[in-house]
C-alpha cells in the first residue's frame, strides 16, 4: 500500500514541475564572524554560561585536579565514562580514593546496564570540537562513548580541546568534513537541560543533564 | 477530527471572555517577542540570515522530487526505514503496523506537529497502545486532555497553578503545588521513568538533509534524544516539505529557528540522526523509520504561491506577533495549527468549506509576514484563501473552493464596484451618503460595528466637491 | 516589503489621490494635505474621475471587482507622469505593492508597475521629497501617534510622521506601547469578526489613555475612524486627528 502511496505522492510532485517554475532567490549572504583562536575560547565561553554551563579553562595537565574538585563539591558517589576514551587511563589512575565517585564505565550495550546508567550521577565525555558562534559542543558519539553518556546522568562533564573551537557551524561542517563522514549521531549541546514550558519560567534538568561542565584544555 | 465542525464565532467569545487566558497569553508572547528582537539586535544581519534561509527553502521546494528521492536512497543505504502516507490515516496504519511488528505497546513521543495532525495519540489508544507525550507542554495538556494551543509552547495557555492542579488531579501519590523548579521536578521523575521502559520513541524532524540522509531536531529539554535514543525502535514522522538540500543549508536556519521560536541564539541540543546502531556501538535505537507525510502538501505545490507555505519551518513566531492570535489564543482556532500559519495552512488541508472562516480572522496587518523567519507571504495567502472561498472566475485549486460563494456578497460587491468604477455614479452616492448617511439603518454591518463605536459620519461635502469649489486643478 | 523609494526631486507638480474614506468622511483631512503640497510650493492636481483604491474588495476576495476600480484610478492619472500622493498608507501601500501583484499574469503589469511606482504616502512625501519645514504656532499639546499596519509595514512611513511631528516644538509626542501593533481595523475584518477587532480596539484605546495625550494622530482615515468611534462610544476624551489636518492648524496658528 505505502508504495502505490508513494507513486500517487511522486506523481503529482513531478506534475507540480510542469505547472511551475519557481524562483529561488540567492542565498549565501550571511556568515557569522571568523575569530582568532583567544576570541573563539572567549566567545564560546561566554555563550555557554549565559546558558548556564560551567565552562573552566584550564592546562591541559590540570583537569584530573579540577574534576576532582568539582566531584568531591557535589558528593558524586558514581561516575560513568568510555572505558577506551582517549582520557580513560588518566582518569583510572587519578580519581580514586575517599570522596572519589565509583567509576563505572559503560562497557556494555545499553539493554542490559540502562536500569544502572539511569541511577547514576555523573557522565564523562570527550567531544569532537566546540563552535563560539553558538556556544555549543561539537559531540559524536563513538563505539567507545555511547550516546546517552551526555544525557542520562545527573551531570555532564565534557573535556574540550581548545584547539578544536571553530568560529562556526558551517566552518565546523565544512572543516570536519561532515558530509562524508555523518555519524550515527551528531549532537550539538550548548548547556543543561532546559525548559520554559511553564509560564515560561525557566529552569534546568527537567529531563537530561541538571549541569553540564565543560573544561576547556589549552 | 481534522475536518470537524468549527464554530469559530463561538470559539472567539468563549476566548475573549476568559480574563485569566488573555492574560495568559499576553505575558508569554510579549516575553517571546522581546526575546526574539534581543537575540537579533543587528537588523542587517537578520535580513540576510532570511536571505538565506528563504532561498534554502525555496530551493528545496523547487527540486522537491529530487531531494525526495535523494533522501530516501540515503536514508535506506544509512538502514532507515523510509515509508510514504498520502493521508493521515495512512501514517497512522504504518505506525501502528510497525509497534505491532515488535509486539510494542508502549510509545513514547518527543514533539512533533505532524503528530498531531494526523491524530496520533488518539488513534493509537482505540488500538490500545500507550502514546505518551514527554515534552514538558505537551504532557501538562494530555494529561488534561487537551490540544496544544501553541506549536512551540503548548501549554501557554496554561499557569502555574493550573498546571500544579493538573499535576495533583492526574499524577498518583502527587500533592498540589505551584512552585515551577517542583512542578518541572515531579515531570522529570514521572518520565525518566517511562523513557527507560519505553517500547518505541517517536520523534518530528525539523530538518531533513537530502545529502546525507540525516534527520535534523531542535530541542530544549532532552526528551527528544531520550526518544530517540533509549527504546529500542525510532520512528520519525515529517511532512514532506521538510526536506533541505545539504548540510550547509542549515546554519541560517537553525540559527532564526530557534531565534524566532524561543529567542535562543540555539537550543540545548541539535540532534542530528544518520542511521541506526551501527556494530559495536552501545546504544541508540536498532531501528529507525521515517514516515514522510504528504497530506494534501503535493497539492499546494502545484501553486506558485500556495507552495510558499510549505516553505514554513514551524517556528510559531507568527503566532506570537499576530494580534488576533494573542486575544484568542490557540484553541480558538479549532485546528492544529493556530494563528497566521494555521489560517493558510488548515484551509488548504481541511478544505475551505470547513476551515475558510480562518482566513476571516485576520486585519491584514503584515505583522506575521515582517517576522517569518522564512518570508512566507502570509497576508496575499489568507487574501487568496478569501478569494478561493468565493472563487468567482471558476478557477479554484484549493479543497473546497467557491464554498462561500453566494448571491448577496456577490451583488453587494458588483454594487461597489459600479459605485468606485463611474464616477458619475460615484458622486451621486457619496452626495447621498452626505445627505443621508446619518440615517441609515443600524443593521447588518453597520450594527456590527456600533456595537463598541459610534457611526461613521458622512460629510456634507465630499473632498472632490471642495477640491472643486477652491479651484484645485483638476486635470 | 521594500521601504526604500526612490524620491523625486525638484518636484513641481504632483497628483492627490484623496481616498474614498477622506473623500466621504473627512474631506477636511484631504484638504489639509493638499494646502501642505501647495504651501511647499507644489502644484496639486486632483482628477475627479478617482474614486477608491480597490482595497476593500481586494481584502475581501473580490479579486475582479478590485481589478475593475483599480483600472479606473490608474486611467484617471494616467495623463501625466507626476508622482501621486496619498493621505493614507493604507491606500498607498494598495496601489505602491498590490497593484503589481493583481496584474501580474496580465498585458498592462509594466504600465501596472510604472503607475505603483509613483505612489507616495503624504507625510513620508513632505518630509523626504520635499523637505518641509514647519513652524509651530500652537499652544503647548500632548499627542500620540499611532501608525496604520500599512503605513508602517508597506510604505515605511513612520519615522516621516514623527520627525514632522518633531518639527513641531510646543508639541510633546508620546509614543504608545505596542505602537507596532493593529488598531483592529482591517477593513472589512471589522464587520466579519467583530468581536476580535472590538478587542484590539479596546486594547488600543487604553494604551492611548495611558499616555494621558490630548489627540491621536494617524496618518489613515480608517484607523482614526475605527479608534475615534470607540473612543467616542466608550467617551474616552482624546481626539483623533489626521496627522495633515493637525499639522495645517499649528502652523497656522
Ligand atoms: S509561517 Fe513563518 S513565522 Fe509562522 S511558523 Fe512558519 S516559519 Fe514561523
Amino acid at each position: 500500500m505505502s508504495s502505490t502511496a508513494r507513486d500517487r505522492i511522486f506523481a503529482r510532485l513531478h506534475a507540480a514541475r510542469t505547472t511551475v517554475s519557481p524562483y529561488v532567490p540567492q542565498g549565501g549572504t550571511w556568515q557569522a564572524p571568523m575569530l582568532d583562536k583567544a576570541q573563539r575560547i572567549e566567545l564560546l565561553k561566554k555563550r555557554m554560561e549565559t546558558v548556564r554551563s560551567e565552562v573552566h579553562v584550564l592546562p591541559e595537565a590540570e583537569w584530573p585536579a579540577k574534576l576532582a574538585e568539582l566531584l568531591k563539591a557535589r558528593e558524586a558517589t558514581t561516575l560513568t565514562y568510555g572505558h577506551d576514551a582517549w582520557f580513560g587511563g588518566t582518569l583510572r589512575s587519578k580519581i580514586k580514593g575517599k570522596g572519589m565517585p565509583k567509576l563505572v564505565p559503560y562497557g556494555e550495550n545499553v539493554e542490559a546496564f540502562r536500569d544502572e546508567l539511569f541511577g547514576i550521577d555523573v557522565g564523562i565525555t570527550s567531544t569532537l570540537g566546540g563552535i563560539a558562534e553558538n556556544g555549543t559542543l561539537i559531540v559524536w558519539p563513538t563505539p567507545q562513548e555511547p550516546r546517552l553518556l551526555s544525557l542520562v546522568p545527573t551531570v555532564h562533564v565534557a573535556l574540550l580541546k581548545a584547539d578544536t573551537i571553530y568560529s562556526t557551524l558551517a566552518e565546523a561542517m565544512r572543516e570536519m568534513r561532515w558530509a562524508e563522514n555523518m555519524p550515527t549521531n551528531a549532537l550539538l549541546i550548548s548547556g543543561p537541560s532546559k525548559t520554559a514550558d511553564i509560564e515560561m519560567t525557566l529552569a534546568f534538568g527537567v529531563h537530561g543533564p541538571k549541569e553540564l561542565i565543560v573544561l576547556v584544555l589549552e | 477530527m481534522g475536518s470537524q465542525h468549527l464554530d469559530f464565532t463561538a470559539n472567539v467569545t468563549e476566548a475573549l471572555a476568559d480574563r485569566q487566558l488573555r492574560a495568559n497569553f499576553k505575558s508569554a508572547l510579549t516575553g517571546l517577542m522581546k526575546k526574539r528582537v534581543a537575540v537579533l539586535p543587528d537588523a542587517a544581519e537578520r535580513e540576510r540570515m532570511r536571505d538565506d534561509a528563504e532561498a534554502a527553502k525555496r530551493k528545496a521546494l523547487a527540486k522537491l522530487p529530487e531531494l525526495l528521492e535523494r533522501l530516501e536512497r540515503k536514508c535506506t543505504e544509512n538502514g532507515i526505514i523510509v515509508h510514504w502516507a498520502e493521508t493521515t490515516a495512512e501514517a497512522n496504519e504504518i505506525i501502528l503496523g510497525i509497534m505491532r511488528s515488535h509486539d510494542a505497546t508502549k510509545l513514547v513521543k518527543g514533539k512533533s506537529m505532524v503528530s498531531e495532525e494526523m491524530h496520533l495519540n488518539h488513534f493509537l489508544e482505540t488500538h490500545g497502545m500507550e502514546a505518551l507525550e514527554t515534552d514538558l507542554g505537551e504532557f501538562i495538556i494530555q494529561l488534561n486532555h487537551e490540544p496544544p494551543s501553541h506549536i512551540i509552547v503548548p501549554a501557554v495557555h496554561k499557569n502555574r497553578q493550573q498546571v500544579g492542579r493538573i499535576f495533583a488531579d492526574n499524577l498518583e501519590g502527587i500533592p498540589y503545588t505551584d512552585v515551577v523548579e517542583e512542578l518541572n521536578a515531579i515531570a522529570r521523575k514521572t518520565l525518566r521513568e517511562k523513557f527507560r521502559t519505553g517500547h518505541v520513541g517517536l520523534s518530528g524532524v525539523n530538518f531533513a538533509v537530502a545529502e546525507t540522509g540525516t534527520l535534523v531536531l531542535v530541542e530544549n529539554e532532552g526528551n527528544g534524544r531520550m526518544c530517540t535514543t533509549v527504546p529500542p525502535v525510532h520512528v520519525a514522522v515529517m511532512g514532506l516539505e521538510k526536506v533541505v538540500e545539504s548540510l550547509s543549508d542549515l546554519p541560517p536556519l537553525l540559527r532564526l529557528l530557534t531565534a524566532s521560536a524561543t529567542g535562543q541564539l540555539v537550543t540545548t541540543y541539535v540532534n542530528c540522526i544518520t542511521s541506526p546502531r551501527k556494530d559495536g556501538e552501545r546504544d541508540g535505537p536498532k531501528e529507525i523509520h521515517l514516515v514522510i507525510l504528504d497530506n494534501g502538501r503535493s497539492r499546494m505545490l502545484a501553486d506558485a504561491q500556495l507552495r510558499r507555505t510549505l516553505q514554513c519551518i514551524r517556528c510559531g513566531t507568527c503566532l506570537n506577533h499576530c494580534p488576533v492570535y494573542i486575544r484568542i489564543g490557540g484553541h480558538a482556532y479549532g485546528s492544529v495549527y493556530p494563528g497566521p500559519i494555521g489560517k493558510i495552512l488548515t484551509p488548504q488541508i481541511d478544505g475551505l468549506a470547513d476551515k475558510g472562516v480562518l482566513a476571516t480572522a485576520s486585519s491584514l496587518c503584515n505583522a506575521c509576514e515582517e517576522v517569518c523567519p522564512v518570508r512566507i507571504p502570509i497576508p496575499g495567502i489568507i487574501r487568496r484563501m478569501r478569494t478561493e472561498a468565493y472563487d468567482e472566475k471558476g478557477d479554484g485549486v484549493v479543497k473546497g473552493h467557491g464554498a462561500k460563494k453566494n448571491l448577496l456578497e456577490t451583488l453587494v460587491w458588483k454594487g461597489w464596484e459600479l459605485t468606485y468604477r463611474i464616477p458619475a455614479l460615484n458622486r451621486f452616492v457619496v452626495s447621498m451618503l452626505g445627505r443621508f448617511g446619518d440615517k441609515l439603518p443600524n443593521v447588518g454591518p453597520l450594527k456590527a460595528w456600533t456595537s463598541v463605536r459610534t457611526a461613521p459620519r458622512f460629510a456634507p461635502k465630499s473632498l472632490h466637491q471642495l477640491a472643486k469649489e477652491e479651484g484645485i486643478r483638476h486635470e | 516589503m521594500a521601504h526604500t523609494f526612490t524620491y523625486p526631486r525638484d518636484v513641481k507638480t504632483v497628483y492627490y489621490f484623496g481616498t474614498c474614506l477622506v473623500d466621504m468622511s473627512f474631506p477636511q483631512a484631504g484638504m489639509a494635505g493638499i494646502h501642505l503640497l501647495r504651501r511647499a510650493g507644489v502644484e496639486v492636481v486632483f482628477p475627479q474621475e478617482q474614486s477608491c483604491c480597490g482595497q476593500p474588495a481586494y481584502n475581501s476576495g473580490f479579486l475582479e471587482e478590485a481589478r475593475a476600480v483599480a483600472r479606473a484610478q490608474i486611467k484617471a492619472f494616467s495623463r501625466a507622469d507626476w508622482p501621486i500622493v496619498v493621505p493614507s498608507g493604507s491606500c498607498a501601500g494598495m496601489m505602491r505593492h498590490h497593484y503589481p501583484e493583481m496584474f501580474a499574469n496580465d498585458p498592462e503589469y509594466f504600465d501596472v508597475r510604472k503607475f505603483s511606482e509613483r505612489i507616495f504616502e503624504l507625510g513620508d512625501f513632505l518630509h523626504n521629497a520635499l523637505h518641509v519645514r514647519y513652524e509651530d504656532k500652537g499652544k503647548p499639546v500632548k499627542v500620540t501617534w499611532h501608525s496604520s499596519c500599512h503605513a508602517m509595514r508597506e510604505m515605511g512611513a513612520t519615522a516621516a510622521a514623527k520627525a514632522l511631528i518633531g518639527q513641531l516644538s510646543n508639541v510633546e509626542l508620546v509614543e504608545i506601547e505596542r505602537e507596532y501593533e493593529c488598531c483592529g481595523f482591517g477593513g472589512t475584518f471589522s464587520i466579519k469578526q467583530p468581536e476580535i477587532s472590538a478587542a484590539m480596539v479596546a486594547d488600543k484605546i487604553e494604551d492611548i489613555r495611558a499616555t494621558g495625550a490630548s489627540a491621536i494622530l494617524s496618518g489613515d482615515c480608517g484607523c482614526l475612524m475605527n479608534i475615534g468611534g470607540a473612543m467616542e462610544h466608550k467617551g474616552v476624551p482624546v481626539a483623533p486627528r489626521h496627522l495633515a489636518e493637525f499639522i495645517w492648524e499649528r502652523i497656522n496658528g
